[in-house]
């Protein structure tokens, strides 16, 4: 607009560039600076207890291979993408019902999302193991004795992960036009196709979102497998902190810790590609 | 029309059931805090306050044993929790004043940044949120302890090193947030100042940071939250300092007493009650306000919702 009445804009606010540099320099020292450590560990010599000779060596990697612990990769991702799945299944509806269904206690219901978020992830987790123990009620009474196995491991994951989904496929779904389901369903569509076909297309990238919030950091769980799993349905992130706290194995553990990392970004990777296939090709 | 209706009580009846799921363990936290030592840890017991008996001989107090309240007492004087407690608060406030002022300085100058200069420092904010807490964890725990051993200035593994670590996950949130705001306002006030005659500085001043502020509000009580609550990365970076998740892992694995659910619990009704006056507070300013949304913009910015 301005070009067209010939008046140019004579000063557009900007901020120096190198107000980015505090940060910049923060990141390269205290983020890379260890992640390049990391590599150089995972590639080092272990000679002693607690010595290691830098170098080019690959046995870690070789180690890796091995069935138990490609077992242990397997079973985290696993667990991580049906938790996640889980995870959609169970959020999705709430948030659908705060967006849809909800108007003065919309805010209410938003508060009680993020509220268990201030209370210890570790009580959280702990209270759900005193709900799940042999003693207690659901064991006696109901005979679901799942202690320390794979099913309290889910449910963990799924617990403290769901509001994180909740919160941003909510607020796609605020921005949603009802009045498009409104049309649709006068023009003859019926409601779950009218769901399928608008509402869930256009809070796709929401829900794309919300599933990798939660994926991420499901893969890489530590305290969850160690409380609820007892130490007997291990993640490779409890096998990384082991090799550093116990074992002092660290050139294997950082291995295990970029391993963790290369199988996590090719798992986002592809499931990007495949979640992002609709808008690119247009099917 | 009868079917939107049942459709709508599925969904209110499946959303109750999903709240109760969340809310059934702190409902379970909040319980045991009242929860008396077992009947035999009881029965050997002689003196007079039965919250006074070590850990281990409390017997089993994942079931209810009867109600007390010395708990709350107990924790409250507890000489392992509570300084680990204001350990925790100490780092938190720490990081959560460094990272939004590096969230800060970083959004201001990236927001209107080309993009192709942009893109490298937007790699590395995605970077340090996508790698997973642990392989931080062990890499800030190698990398702290090399550092040491060639800069002996640098500081040792404890509460320094807690706060480092944790500063880098914080910032990257903090600078999400505060220039998705920044974004959002359009620069337009900020010409009109020029405009006027205001200098770089105090345009600053008086026009982009009051209104950033719901943003570094919540990015601040954001990563004040998660580094609080954080487990993981101060676990392998301490050395020997404790901060409040690290004693709560410790007696989740070694036997817990029930001081330390009063602890969390008071902990909650502490949150509670500063949100549910921030709130009242925000919602009567609003009314003075008028037109805008700014009071529950504000609400959520206080929850932590950007």
């Amino acid at each position: 607009m301005a070009r067209r009445s010939g008046r140019t804009r004579p000063f557009k606010p900007r901020y120096p560039p190198w107000l980015t540099a505090p940060s910049f320099l923060y990141y390269a020292v205290f983020f890379l600076g260890p992640m390049a450590i990391l590599v150089g560990f995972s590639l080092a010599t272990q000679t002693g207890f607690n010595a290691i000779r830098y170098g080019f060596d690959t046995s870690q990697y070789l180690l890796i291979a091995q069935r138990l612990y490609l077992s242990i990769f397997q079973r985290t991702l696993v667990m991580a993408f049906l938790g996640t799945l889980l995870t959609v299944a169970v959020g999705y509806p709430v948030a659908y019902w705060m967006a849809r269904h909800l108007s003065t206690y919309k805010m209410l219901a938003l508060l009680l999302v993020v509220v268990p978020f201030w209370t210890s992830f570790l009580i959280r987790t702990y209270a759900l193991k005193i709900i799940l123990d042999p003693q207690g009620y659901l064991a006696q009474n109901l005979g679901i004795n799942i202690q320390y196995t794979k099913y309290a491991v889910g449910i963990g994951l799924v617990y403290n992960y769901l509001p994180l989904f909740i919160l941003p496929v909510f607020a796609s779904l605020e921005r949603m036009d009802w009045s498009l389901i409104e049309a649709a369903t006068d023009l003859g569509a019926r409601p779950f196709k009218a769901f399928r076909e608008i509402t869930l297309r256009l809070t796709l990238p929401g829900v794309v979102t919300g599933a990798l919030l939660v994926f991420i950091p499901m893969t890489g769980e530590y305290i969850i497998p160690n409380i609820l799993g007892g130490g007997k349905y291990e993640f490779v992130g409890n096998l990384v902190g082991d090799q550093f706290a116990e074992a002092q194995n660290q050139p294997f553990g950082s291995a295990l810790a970029i391993g963790l990392m290369a199988a996590l970004s090719i798992f986002v990777i592809v499931y990007i590609l495949v979640a992002t296939k609709e808008e690119r090709f247009g099917v | 029309m009868s079917r939107v209706v049942t459709a709508k009580r599925g969904f209110t009846a499946w959303a109750a059931l999903v709240f109760a799921f969340l809310y059934l363990p702190i409902l379970v936290m909040a319980v045991f805090a009242f929860d008396k030592p077992s009947p035999e840890a009881l029965a050997s017991f002689k003196g007079s306050n039965a919250c006074s008996l070590p850990p281990d001989q409390i017997g089993n107090v994942t079931v209810w044993n009867g109600f007390t309240t010395c708990w709350f007492s107990a924790g409250l004087h507890d000489p392992t929790y509570i300084p680990a407690i204001i350990t925790s608060l100490e780092i938190a406030a720490a990081a959560s004043i460094i990272a939004t002022i590096l969230g800060l300085c970083a959004a201001l100058a990236l927001a209107r940044l080309r993009p192709k200069l942009r893109a490298p420092f937007d790699v590395i904010v995605y970077l340090t949120l996508v790698v997973p807490e642990i392989v931080i964890a062990v890499a800030s725990l190698i990398f702290f302890v090399q550092f040491r051993q060639y800069f002996h200035a640098f500081p040792r593994l404890g509460k320094a090193t807690i706060l480092l670590g944790q500063v880098v996950f914080n910032a990257s949130l903090a600078m999400l947030i505060i220039r998705a705001r920044f974004v959002g306002m359009g620069d337009t006030l900020e010409e009109a100042a020029y405009d006027l005659g205001s200098g770089p500085l105090s345009t600053f001043r008086q026009v982009t940071l009051p209104r950033l502020m719901p943003a570094l509000v919540a990015a601040a009580l954001l990563s004040f939250t998660f580094s609080f609550d954080d487990y993981v990365l101060p676990a392998f970076t301490n050395g020997t300092t404790n901060t409040w998740p690290i004693v709560l892992y410790s007696a989740v694995r070694f036997g817990i007493t029930p001081a330390v659910n009063a602890l969390a619990t008071i902990m909650l009704g502490v949150t509670v009650a500063a949100v549910v006056v921030t709130a009242l507070i925000l919602r009567r300013s609003r009314v003075r306000v008028g037109p805008g949304q700014e009071g529950t913009r504000g609400l959520a910015a206080a929850v932590g919702l950007g």
